[in-house]
């Protein structure tokens, strides 16, 4: 960068007889015009290379005119300018030039797409605050007001995003225009403008004096209140918010609460939705009380709207309205005024309305504290706990710890035993995988008696699950419990139960075991892999069906970081090299990629390897040797194969050697 | 009077195939024509998957007559044939509805869409291109690059107009059915799409989801006894949409009521006459085609063989009806057995909501005048619309003695039909599509 900057002193500097290192900006500004669209943008994202390249006189009299008139290009490269040009005040010659990246950013901010037009904006509003106050009402406003008198809604769009930062720093004359032309702009024919103005109604509200948004910001959001199209009505629900923030609790009963009453109550439940949907936001705004006279009234409505949509965005807000009561009163409330409404709820017609209440109504028990919550609460959970919409009951047991932090899971239990159960088995398999996540927890909470009694074996039971992706989430869910339970308790209740499996007739049980035991073997240690695991998947190297032999090849390679040198050397070794030499072509390739990672382990372990090409026979001698593939055939009986395990060993260990090399030699 | 106008239109501009009938091919056939918002453009799609846009040449000193002409713009082709291998169906690339967007900025936009894709399309001018390159010469011959002494900035220079045509937004997978309608709210971000079954409401920048807000498939589809034909914003209030049925019955809903629109909340139904009770009663009184005034106050239906005109606070019976050719009621059996008595035939209101617009067979069109009651029959042909020579009326015999000038029922061709026809929103300019022929007529200018 340094060295491309000296250049900028224009073309005669480089000297007569050509300079290389204009070469990479030549290219860089030749393919600002590529047809590539991928190396247009490489290039406008190096735009600040080339302005520097040209100097700051260059690249205002030259480079910034032709960028004005790119705006035919992609979004992609349009996007990426516009971000440029935000930071590019420094390059056209510091804050005394930014006004000349107006121009281009100018047209950006007309474009169709509204991230373009966006980022453009943003840049705008960025570039804005360079400007000395003379500038700003030389170039900027006249800039502002181009684009609020657009003939396109496009346009007239951006401007409305751009008044609030020439506001602050503007005289008092053009004060009154901008106020103005946000005014016309507020009753634009098309309803894009009006909208766009109502987004921006808070923000501007918040750089105007007091008196001038009492006289002029208020009744604009009334009007937009009561605007003809829902879009727009239901901005203002969003505008009455940070307007709320800026007056006196005497002038939001007179100047806001009239429209917000009005909202509630609105034709749409679009717009109803929204004040359900801000509610919080709402509450917070007004002040307690209000609250109190009027939005509790109007929360009750809303609970009982006749649009599902809007009871299940109220029925959302149940908990935070609670949290924003003021302390003394948040029970009285919620008891009185709330619960007898959310009670109605719990048997509501529709399943969003419902499953919205059970994802945040355990929240309400910290609120109640404990006696009401066995008293008024209980049953409501006991009640979804049965509900007949899968995701309500989910949305209950992924919440249980608000309530056990206050009445102690046991109280629920017994209720959440079928309720646990019926999901465990539920038709549909995205339901069994979302309660099969939620085990680790309510293991936790349960403890590791309730658990071994009640739910180990729907626990073990998914392991065998006929889609492919519960019995991979069961297995991640063993994992987990061993994390939680402990090694002993793995050893005691999971590992017996997941090593029967290996000699199901089933291929894909067979398979689930391996699986188990790569999650398991970190979780259990070299003890437990080692003496009980390993031999299994040995035993399997053998098995009839290639799935499941390249599968003991992946997993020894898996646990093999878990086992020491001597079960490396003696038991895995040979194993693997008997896959590597598997008439599978896919059992080969496993078979030889755990080969190298387990040679590789070996020399880390014992450097170097000297004795790797003797296997240890007293390790020969354990039956842990895979079976070849002769049906009927007894396990025990080795010696035949030894033989040919020996006779292979130099053969594979020259392999071993190669691919280490290689790996190597490649580091 | 307005009958008088419209004996006026002349001076037409016939775009498509030279005419005779071995030269038309299927993928010419237009199937949907469309003015924009101005009426200084005017699109149509064919069966082929294009689509065409015609300019309206503007006031120009040196051609005094040619103001108001239409040329073409540009052409694009919009969809391609697809197969769906899910379910084995091969899907056309025909062009079934075509909508304009409000203009936000200097491009136009439209909406395409065939029976199951909706595609957002830019149509946008380029008059300057980039010249001067540093490590080519002006012909193209590359510099060596260790010689650059100094860096070019490229500099626009005026060129000759591109219009160029670029997708923008592709709407897919939405629709079990074929789509047969949609439509542009009036809040300028939504829009509609209709099938059969289902009507499904888009956000116009969001293409991976769309609401339902109509679905009328029974559970067991034996029970199916009526499908969507055609589905309509309201003008100006952006909460309401009507959508006609294939029994004659047109349903209005409100959006603000609820987020589902199963229920409507006007229903639209003329009593059955017993009297004139047939085995084809049924299918001639599906509707084909609903359009709301551009005042919002009406609203218009095209059956088989009329076309009614409906006020939307009296939902027991149309305000006027008015015959298209009432004098196929006899031929119905035929029709029948030609499948023409499925065809579509789609209706257009003029600029002020005073006069509308359908087509039939034989290459007519007719259009009413709702203040005089006095309706015309115009022929769109080659041989009839000479330049600046004003249109005649054309007159269908029923029967009796056929008089000089008259065509006869049995001489019609069937296969020569209007199904779509476009009114300019301002000025009395039509566009009417005859298969693969485009015919624009327009008023004199005094």
């Amino acid at each position: 960068m340094a060295g491309a900057s000296g250049l900028g002193t224009g073309p005669g500097a480089a000297g007569g007889d050509g300079d290389d290192s204009l070469y990479p900006i030549a290219v860089l500004i030749d393919e600002l015009r590529n047809e590539d669209v991928q190396l247009r943008l490489n290039s406008i994202k190096k735009l600040s290379t080339i302005a520097l390249a040209l100097g700051v006189e260059r690249t205002r009299s030259e480079l910034l005119p032709f960028l004005t008139d790119t705006i035919y290009d992609e979004d992609e490269v349009l996007l990426a300018l516009a971000e440029q040009l935000g930071n590019f005040t420094g390059l056209v010659g510091g804050p005394d030039f930014a006004h000349c990246l107006l121009p281009p950013l100018e047209n950006l901010a007309t474009v169709e797409e509204t991230v373009v037009r966006d980022k453009a904006v943003e840049s705008l509003r960025q570039i804005s605050q360079e400007h000395t106050p003379v500038a700003l009402e030389a170039y900027f406003v006249p800039l502002v007001k181009r684009l609020a008198s657009g003939d396109w809604f496009t346009s007239r769009t951006s401007a409305c995003s751009l008044f609030s930062v020439c506001y602050p720093r503007a005289s008092n004359a053009v004060k009154a225009e901008i106020r103005q032309q946000f005014r016309s702009l507020c009753s634009d024919d098309t309803p894009m403008v009006r909208r766009a103005a109502a987004s921006k109604l808070g923000e501007f509200a918040k750089v105007l004096e007091l008196d001038s948004v009492k006289s002029e910001i208020v009744p604009l959001f009334t009007n937009l209140a009561s605007d003809e199209q829902d879009s727009v009505r239901l901005l203002a629900v969003e505008a009455c918010v940070s307007i709320a923030q800026l007056l006196s609790q005497d002038d939001l009963e007179t100047l806001v609460m009239p429209t917000l009453r009005q909202a509630v109550e609105d034709k749409s439940w679009r717009v109803r939705y929204m004040v359900a949907d801000k509610f919080s936001e709402l509450q917070k705004a007004m002040g307690p009380k209000i609250t109190l006279n009027d939005l509790i009234p109007a929360f009750q409505n809303l609970l009982k709207d006749c649009e599902a949509e809007v009871r299940a965005a109220a029925a959302h807000k149940v908990k935070e309205l609670g949290e924003n009561l003021p302390i003394e009163d948040r029970e009285t409330i919620i008891m009185n005024q709330i619960l007898p409404y959310i009670k109605e709820l719990v048997s509501d017609t529709n399943p969003h309305v419902k499953s919205a209440l059970a994802s945040v109504i355990m929240g309400l028990s910290t609120i109640l504290g404990k006696e009401n919550t066995i008293e008024h609460l209980l049953p409501l959970f006991l009640a979804q706990l049965k509900d007949e919409c899968p995701e309500v009951r989910l949305n209950i047991i992924s919440n249980l710890d608000c309530v056990n932090e206050v009445i102690g899971i046991r109280q629920l239990s017994q209720s959440l035993l079928p309720a646990i159960v019926e999901l465990a088995e539920d038709a549909k398999w995205r339901v069994r995988l979302a309660i099969i996540e939620y085990m680790p927890l309510l293991a936790g909470q349960l403890g590791v008696e309730f658990f071994d009694e009640k739910l180990n074996s729907l626990c073990m039971a998914w392991l065998v699950d006929h889609v492919y992706a519960i019995r991979e989430a069961a297995t991640n869910n063993l994992m987990k419990l061993v994390q939680k339970f402990g090694t002993e308790w793995a050893q005691n209740t999971i590992v017996p139960k997941v090593l029967v499996m290996a000699n199901d007739p089933n291929y894909l049980h067979r398979m689930t075991t391996l699986f188990c035991i790569n999650a398991l073997s970190e979780a259990c240690g070299q003890e437990i892999t080692t003496k009980q695991m390993l031999p299994i998947v040995l035993k399997m190297a053998g098995d009839q069906v290639a799935n499941v032999r390249f599968n003991v090849a992946k997993s020894l390679q898996k646990i093999g970081p878990i086992l020491d040198t001597n079960a490396l050397q003696g038991e895995v070794k040979p194993v693997l090299q008997k896959l590597g030499q598997d008439e599978d072509m896919d059992v080969k390739y496993f078979a030889q990629e755990a080969i190298s990672v387990v040679a590789q382990r070996l020399r880390k372990l014992d450097f170097p390897v000297k004795d790797s090409g003797e296997p240890s026979v007293p390790r020969a001698d354990k039956n842990h040797f895979p079976r070849p593939r002769v049906p009927g055939e007894d396990t025990g009986k080795g010696p035949v194969y030894q033989l040919h395990g020996d006779t292979r060993d130099t053969l594979a260990q020259l392999e071993i050697a190669e691919l280490v090399h290689f790996s190597q030699s490649r580091d | 009077g307005r009958v008088k106008e419209m004996n006026t239109y002349a001076w037409p501009t016939v775009f498509g195939g030279a005419g005779g009938e071995s030269e038309r091919t299927r993928a010419d056939i237009i199937s949907t024509v469309e003015f924009n918002y101005s009426g200084d453009l005017l699109a149509t799609g064919d069966k082929g998957g294009r689509v065409v846009i015609f300019q309206r040449e503007q006031e120009n000193k040196s051609r005094p007559h040619s103001r108001g002409e239409y040329n073409v713009y540009s052409t694009f082709q919009s969809h391609e044939p697809e197969f769906d291998y899910l379910k084995s169906l091969e899907i056309e690339e025909k062009i079934n509805k075509i909508r304009w967007l409000p203009q936000q900025n200097a491009a136009h936009f439209l909406l395409s869409t065939n029976d199951k894709t909706i595609k957002l399309w830019k149509i946008s001018e380029r008059d300057k291109r980039a010249e001067g390159y540093n490590l080519k010469d002006e012909d193209g011959r590359l510099r060596d690059p260790f010689r650059i002494t100094a860096l070019r900035v490229p500099i626009l220079k005026p060129m000759d107009l591109m219009v160029e045509a670029s997708p923008r937004r592709i709407f897919a997978n939405a629709h079990t059915y074929h789509i047969n309608s949609i439509s542009v709210n009036s809040d300028h971000e939504t829009y509609l799409s209709a099938d059969d079954l289902r009507i499904n409401l888009w956000h116009l920048e969001i293409t991976d989801r769309s609401f339902n807000i109509v679905d009328i498939k029974p559970a067991n589809m034996e029970e199916l006894t009526e499908v969507i034909t055609a589905a309509e914003f309201h003008p100006h209030q952006c909460n309401v949409f009507v959508y006609s049925s294939s029994k004659g019955t047109i349903r209005l809903c409100d959006m603000r009521s609820s987020a589902l629109c199963d229920r409507h909340s006007k229903f639209f139904e003329e009593p059955e006459d017993p009297s004139s009770r047939s085995f084809f009663s049924e299918i001639i009184s599906s509707i084909s085609d609903v359009k709301f005034s551009h005042s919002g106050r009406y609203m218009m239906t095209r059956d088989y063989l009329s076309v009614k005109v409906w006020d939307l606070n009296m939902e027991s019976r149309p305000v006027e009806t008015h015959q298209v050719h009432e004098y196929l009621r006899s031929k119905l059996c035929s029709l029948y057995e030609n499948d023409c008595i499925f065809d579509k035939f789609e209706c257009c209101w003029n600029g002020s909501d005073s006069a509308i617009m359908t087509g039939s067979y034989n290459n007519f069109f007719r259009m009413f005048d709702r203040d005089t009651r006095r309706d015309v029959t115009l022929e769109a042909s080659r041989e009839s619309s000479k330049p600046r020579a004003s249109l005649k009326p054309r007159k269908v015999c029923t029967g009796g003695k056929r008089k000089k000038d008259e065509i006869s029922v049995d001489s019609l061709d069937f296969n020569k039909k209007i199904l779509h026809t476009a009114w300019h929103p301002a000025d009395n300019v039509i566009a009417v599509a005859a298969t693969n022929n485009l015919y624009i007529f327009q008023d004199k200018i005094n």
